[in-house]
């Protein structure tokens, strides 16, 4: 992971998108849209929670059964397409 | 007793599938608003402008003398319509006429018909070759804008710090992005062809474009604004689906300019959002645009709105915006029968038939 960062976008964007169940979001500011799969769609709603980089960690380990290094890789490389998304 | 409907003429009928005039949209919504408690007087230039053959919009339709032909003309055309279809109120939509509409609010006054628009020096305020004056004063960025009466500018602008890519437009209408001296020299000639001299150069601004549409009340306030950003263009560059947006900062952008320029009347508010998320001023229209249709679809019909002030009603509460509501046009087509056409072409006017 080395070079690899964990900084989301501004929280008080990612605050304001609209997450559907269907993974689709929409940015009402930009009026721009995008797709997540079951993961990110989790991810984002923690954020929305303002739980903290560890806390969503913890909640993705538990809610997809998965051990903590996967944990932290996905939302690692999810963190990188929403730095992309939401300069 | 028998109450007479309220009778609007709206002009712009030229809803052109690749660039539509905002007449027919601005009659749509009016239609949405009032119903059948409304009389619609469509004004168009062309017979073959397709918002002058839908009756379920149209109640009766007109031609116009084009404004290349002078405000005495066009005024002499309109006192004419006027005596027939006692009009109440006049909601001119087109770049083309607008100065000559402002030239004349007095006289259309006298015979008898109102308007809402902004008056000469606040129109001439928001013109493309003084919109850096005016952010400039209403403390808004933009980009610098040149005016240019031949095109030689174009071949050594870089020079002078002018580099490609550049926005050349019309005084009116137009704008094209162009890459080089080649592209920009072609694009002057096109532009002074159909919009006439000057041309203009603008720095092109990398970004998103956003337009927000209200109506200024002429004591410094903006109503109903609507925000719009483009999800798919037609091949000159404007909207063929949109979906509405909600932004504050967007807002008071909209609400400065108008409190500078005092405004009264529609207008739409084209900016950039460059990549530091700041918005720049592009330009500003001073009516109604193509898409306003969408302000009936999110709860904010601004033609409606428009047509209460100008009879001096209170303005009525405008819905919250709802930002991701949609819009996407289709193309589609009119039956006419030539007999309609014939009355048009001949005696400049008809009653259209309502469609479907």
């Amino acid at each position: 992971m080395a070079g690899q960062t964990l900084d989301f976008p501004n929280v008080e964007t990612l605050r304001r998108l609209a997450l559907s169940e269907s993974g689709f979001i929409f940015d009402p500011v930009t009026g721009n849209s995008f797709t997540v799969n079951h993961t990110g769609q989790a991810v984002l709603q923690l954020i929305q929670q303002t739980l903290d980089v560890e806390e969503i960690i913890q909640k993705l380990q538990a809610v997809f059964e998965i051990d903590a290094l996967v944990a932290e890789r996905d939302v690692i490389e999810f963190a990188g397409q929403l730095r992309g998304c939401f300069q | 007793m028998k109450t007479k409907l309220l009778t609007v003429a709206v002009t712009g009928m030229n809803a052109l599938p690749d660039n539509p005039g905002p007449g027919l949209a601005v009659a749509r919504c009016l239609r949405e608003a009032y119903g059948a408690g409304i009389r619609i007087v469509g004004l168009g230039y062309d017979a073959l402008d397709p918002g002058l053959y839908l009756g379920q919009y149209c109640d009766s339709v007109y031609l116009l003398s084009y404004p290349l032909n002078g405000a005495d003309l066009l005024l002499e055309r309109l006192t004419d319509i006027q005596a027939v279809e006692k009009i109440d109120v006049l909601i001119p939509c087109l770049d083309a006429e607008l100065p000559l509409m402002v030239g004349l609010a007095e006289k259309l006054a006298e015979i008898g018909l109102k308007t809402f628009m902004p008056d000469a020096e606040q129109f001439e305020r928001r013109s493309k070759a003084r919109l850096p004056e005016l952010a400039e004063a209403a403390g808004i960025t933009y980009p610098e804008v040149k005016t240019l009466a031949n095109p030689l500018f174009f071949r050594t602008c870089d020079q002078v710090g002018w580099t490609y890519p550049l926005v050349v437009k019309g005084v009116f209408y137009d704008a094209k992005v162009v890459a080089n001296p080649e592209q920009a020299v072609a694009a002057f000639h096109s532009i002074a062809q159909e919009w006439g001299l000057p041309v203009l150069v603008q720095r092109f601004v990398a970004g998103e474009e956003y337009n927000l549409a209200g109506i200024g009340d002429g004591r410094g306030n903006l109503l109903g604004e609507v925000m719009m950003k483009k999800r798919a263009v037609t091949t000159k560059g404007k909207a063929w689906a949109g979906v509405a947006t909600a932004d504050e900062i967007l807002a008071e952008v909209a609400r400065k300019l108008v409190a500078e320029l005092q405004w009264k009347g529609p207008l739409e508010v084209e900016v950039m959002r460059d990549p530091k998320g700041v918005y720049q001023l592009i330009e500003i229209n001073p009516r109604f645009p193509a898409w306003i249709y969408l302000s009936h679809g999110v709860g904010r019909n601004l033609p409606a709105l428009l047509l209460e002030l100008a009879m001096g009603r209170p303005a009525p509460a405008m819905a919250a915006p709802r930002p991701g509501t949609m819009f996407i046009r289709h193309a589609l087509e009119t039956i006419v029968p030539m007999s309609l056409f014939e009355t048009l072409m001949m005696q400049g006017q008809c009653t259209p038939e309502s469609q479907g």
